[in-house]
């Protein structure tokens, strides 16, 4: 039990196992800086009493998964759990940023806002789609400031073939203006305009009056440019927080439009990306859903909001940063494991929200962990839709490509570009899949991630490589207790105790959950 | 719970078998659900129990690739070879002034089951945009995607109407469609539980529920090791956050374990049964959704992958594969009607358009048939549908609709009506938009009315 015992060794950011090995308390967390003072005064307030301080195994777990999408193989996870550095997890926050997974992994929330996803319902090419695609991951890749960002997708023209972000004004079911300024709306500043007056509406709608789409003689291609001939007699608008402007003849009202949108003193639009960016780390927004902004939906924390806002303009709107403040901070780093059994305290950042993978990221840990690959196709067979088998589900770049297990388990239909699209609710269809096709079943049996570990001869070492690999953690001795017992009363060979220890653990709660 | 089913009319659970944990989710769920317990899906609203529906169920048998309409149902020897190929002497059926295509020999013999209808149309020739059509009665381009028929099925004859079987409510044989999303606005789930796995097999491995290789034994001893090892979910006790978790999992195993995964063991019919589907996937998928529907499982879709998409070498391939969809079809209508189930079963065969009624007799085709939504057939049996019946015609060579055309979204409400759905119920939309089973008159949707000539209505 070596292992265990550097494991449990301390060090100035406590050790204590928390979350798994000593449920329920762990150590107290201490505020680390805005976002922890701002959130500890109202727990405070509140009367509610914060989880205790993540584990490193857990938050190891954590940060990796929310920040990449991808889980720690056992290498990285034996690495760090071995670490006295007192600043590891900054450490760690930092490299994680840097890894080439956290573009990918944003491109991928960003394809279901943006609709990424060829032929139906949305009427791109697959040519369209790759484009479109490639952009946003070189923009992420990048890290292009988010002004500069946004600009771009709302301001561009030429083929939708050549340039990727005027495929925002393609990636529509329809090109009414004010279907475009719906979608405009609910991306960028978090609005539904569903629940706006019709003159609202009809306002907004006039930024989005003057696009123009024209065909090439190439199959599917589009050209979307400013159409002067669909200039209007008037020339007053009005922004969507009342603000009047005058539309010049001859300047493309899109421009107008983003150049209002983008200024840092626009109500929605720092609001919407950090409360947005808040969500997708900590499963649900400070603002919540984070596409629901409105007078009467108001924020948990409006100073928290406040701060992030304003830490993404000082920045440069540098969303890496938004993503290490919150990744760094004590309240994000809580256990999951609520000390107070009110309703009220999931709700209130208290612990940290335990949630299903999301589709890809399940599929791409169980591929890893099992040394297998994932088919896809698509409904669209053209050659920029055809993936070689080992690509990760959460780089692919076209929602039509899919697999029946992306299907299954709720992956965003691109539809809309709503959050809600995205589900990850449990069915028993889900848990049938896990517990029992012939697919998992496979890729355990016969996958070669885990043959090696397999093969060992010392059952604890066995037990040790299964739990690192696929839990990201060491066993408890308990649990070494249970799977010896396991293995001794079974009436199974070694090698399918381990199989079926293997197959316990990919179906724990532990593993398919945030946590 | 109960599951009482008098008189066909689902009884909704009494409160006092609740545990208060249920009725905290009830209310959560804005009042009326009866899924307790159920994770299939949730329901969103109360669906009253209609006495007046003919039909319980629906089998769909879905031809995807579109077959030729002449090749089947609507054959025309008199349009030349040119149009019929050597496919050119049709079959008197058993229902005087009825042909049918010489290679269903079967379906011949039992034409007062069913009805041909011979006017379908939509103009579609595409085959993602024709299925969707097809199956939604809509046209696809607009702001919304649609639910497919099997998903408002299972929504209204679902959880919403009291079933609570322990097979999901809408189960599709083997393989889902791919490139249509049946589940639509309605979300996944809604979506169809795919049983992948073959039918025609020793044992048809239904993926979850059966599990080639792994004992009973096995499996029971994986489940307690799972519960000892599951040490995140002893922390959070009985935290409300993963509770739906959990629950599913005793849904999978009653499943793997329990009664609930007998209904696809195939083994349990005689041979001879067995035989008379006949011994392949598309047949022993017939005999497996007999089986659901006698389970009481709403709608089930039989999805035939049998190379209807014949661009090139038709004949050949409808000589090879009409025969055995002939025999197969044949037995499910002979035998729901033997236990008396037809006539609460709507079978419905139809693929998402037609074929090219002059054959291409050129190379690359060689005798192929491109697609053609202008014109082509559909058929239904069951469920309060006259059989015996054609409805509408397609003109001499089958290119165009002659007379009484039906659009998808009449065929469509004609077997809501059936089922006793209202056509104009809400569907639940993401955005809360008033959305109905049926295309309001605002959709632009369009109709040639419904199938009344078949339905025991009076026009």
């Amino acid at each position: 039990m070596s292992h265990s015992i550097s494991y449990l060794a301390g060090s100035e950011v406590p050790r204590g196992l928390g979350a798994v090995s000593v449920p329920g308390r762990g150590s107290n967390a201490v505020a680390r800086g805005k976002i922890d003072e701002l959130v500890f005064a109202h727990l405070a307030k509140a009367g509610a009493e914060p989880s205790g301080f993540s584990s490193d195994d857990v938050f190891l777990r954590r940060a990796y998964l929310d920040a990449i999408g991808t889980l720690p193989t056992a290498q990285e996870a034996v690495t760090f759990l071995a670490s006295t550095d007192p600043k590891r997890r900054t450490v760690l926050v930092d490299q994680l940023l840097q890894r080439d997974e956290f573009p990918v992994y944003c491109a991928m929330k960003w394809s279901d806002l943006l609709r990424i996803k060829a032929e139906f319902p949305i009427n791109l090419w697959p040519t369209a789609a790759q484009e479109y695609y490639h952009w946003l991951r070189e923009s992420l890749e990048k890290n292009k400031p988010y002004d500069q960002f946004v600009r771009e997708l709302l301001t561009s023209s030429g083929s939708n073939f050549r340039v990727g972000p005027v495929n925002f004004y393609r990636a529509l079911q329809n090109r009414e203006p004010q279907s475009v300024a719906q979608a405009v709306a609910l991306t960028f500043m978090g609005v539904r305009t569903e629940k706006w007056t019709a003159a609202r509406r009809a306002e907004m709608a006039a930024f989005f009056s003057q696009v123009g789409y024209k065909p090439t003689g190439e199959w599917k291609e589009e050209i979307v440019f400013y159409d002067r001939s669909k200039s209007s007699s008037s020339t007053e608008a009005v922004f969507p927080d009342g603000t009047r402007t005058r539309l010049e003849a001859g300047r493309d009202p899109r421009v107008e439009f983003a150049d209002w949108l983008i200024s840092p003193r626009n109500p929605y639009f720092a609001r919407n990306i950090v409360n947005r960016v808040w969500a997708w780390i900590y499963g649900r927004g400070i603002i919540d859903e984070p596409d629901d902004i409105r007078p009467d939906n108001p924020p948990l924390y409006p100073d928290l909001l406040g701060l992030l806002e304003a830490e993404l303009v000082a920045s440069g709107y540098d969303l890496k940063h938004i993503y290490r403040l919150i990744l760094n901070s004590s309240t994000y780093q809580l256990s999951s494991i609520p000390r107070s059994t009110k309703p009220e305290a999931a709700r209130n950042f208290a612990s940290y929200p335990v949630r299903r993978l999301d589709a890809e990221v399940l599929i791409d840990a169980l591929s890893q962990i099992t040394g297998t690959s994932e088919q896809y196709s698509s409904a669209v067979p053209e050659p920029y839709t055809i993936m070689p088998n080992g690509e990760r589900a959460i780089a692919l770049p076209d929602g039509s490509i899919s697999s029946s297990f992306l299907e299954l388990f709720g992956r965003s239909p691109r539809n809309t570009g709503m959050e809600s699209e995205r589900n990850n609710r449990p069915t028993a269809a889900q848990r049938l899949h896990l517990l029992n096709s012939s697919q998992i079943e496979r890729r355990i049996e016969q996958g070669p991630g885990l043959q090696e570990i397999f093969r060992k001869s010392d059952p604890r070492a066995v037990l040790t490589g299964l739990y690192l690999t696929i839990l990201s953690r060491y066993p408890t001795e308990e649990e070494v207790k249970i799977a010896a017992t396991y293995t001794q009363s079974s009436g199974l060979d070694r090698r399918k105790a381990a199989i079926d220890v293997a197959w316990a653990l990919i179906n724990s709660t532990e593993f398919l959950y945030r946590h | 719970m109960r599951n009482d089913d008098q008189n066909g009319i689902p009884k909704l659970p009494l409160f006092a078998d609740l545990s208060r944990r249920d009725l905290l989710r009830l209310g959560a769920m804005g009042g009326a659900g009866m899924a307790l317990g159920n994770l299939w899906f949730l329901p969103a609203f109360a669906a009253q129990p209609n006495p007046a529906a003919k039909a319980k169920a629906v089998i769909q048998i879905w031809m995807w690739g579109g077959p030729s309409h002449l090749d089947t149902f609507d054959p025309k020897p008199e349009a030349g070879s040119d149009y019929s190929g050597p496919l050119d002497h049709p079959i008197e059926t058993n229902v005087s002034g009825i042909r049918i295509c010489e290679l269903m020999p079967n379906l011949a013999k039992c034409a007062e089951k069913y009805s041909i209808i011979r006017g379908m149309t939509h103009g579609v020739n595409s085959h993602e945009t024709a299925s969707y059509e097809v199956q939604t009665g809509r046209a696809s381009g607009g702001k919304d995607v649609f639910p497919c028929v099997g998903a408002v099925a299972s929504y209204f004859k679902g959880v919403n109407a009291g079933y609570k079987g322990l097979i999901p409510p809408y189960i599709v044989l083997t393989e889902p469609q791919g490139r249509f999303s049946e589940e639509g606005f309605l979300g996944l789930r809604y979506k169809p539980f795919a049983t992948g796995g073959d039918p025609a097999q020793n044992r048809f491995a239904v993926e979850g529920v059966v599990l080639q290789g792994i004992s009973d034994q096995r499996q029971q001893s994986r489940r307690q090791l799972l519960h000892d090892l599951n040490t995140f979910d002893k922390s959070l006790r009985d935290d409300p956050r993963i509770t739906p978790w959990k629950e599913s999992e005793q849904q999978a195993y009653d499943l793997i374990l329990g009664d609930g995964g007998k209904v696809f063991d195939l083994s349990q019919e005689k041979d001879e049964m067995r035989d008379r589907y006949g011994r392949n996937t598309f047949g022993q998928s017939c005999l497996a959704a007999r089986r659901l529907v006698e389970r009481g499982v709403p709608y089930i879709t039989v999805n035939y992958q049998g190379g209807w998409d014949t661009h090139k070498e038709n004949f050949q391939t409808m000589r090879r594969r009409v025969p055995e969809m002939d025999k197969a079809m044949a037995a499910l209508l002979l035998d729901l009607s033997e236990r008396g189930l037809l006539d609460s079963t709507i079978v419905w065969w139809s693929g998402e358009f037609g074929r090219t009624p002059k054959v291409q007799w050129e190379a690359p085709w060689n005798g192929g048939r491109g697609h053609w939504g202008q014109v082509f057939s559909a058929v239904v049996a069951g469920g309060g549908f006259a059989g015996g019946q054609v409805i509408g015609s397609s003109d001499a060579r089958g290119e165009e609709v002659k007379d009484r055309p039906v659009y998808p979204t009449d065929l469509i409400s004609s077997i809501y009506t059936q089922l006793g759905i209202d056509l104009h119920a809400s569907l639940p939309h993401p955005l809360g938009q008033s959305v109905f089973v049926a295309p309001s008159k605002e959709e632009n949707v369009r109709t040639a009315g419904m199938l009344r000539e078949i339905m025991g209505v009076r026009a």
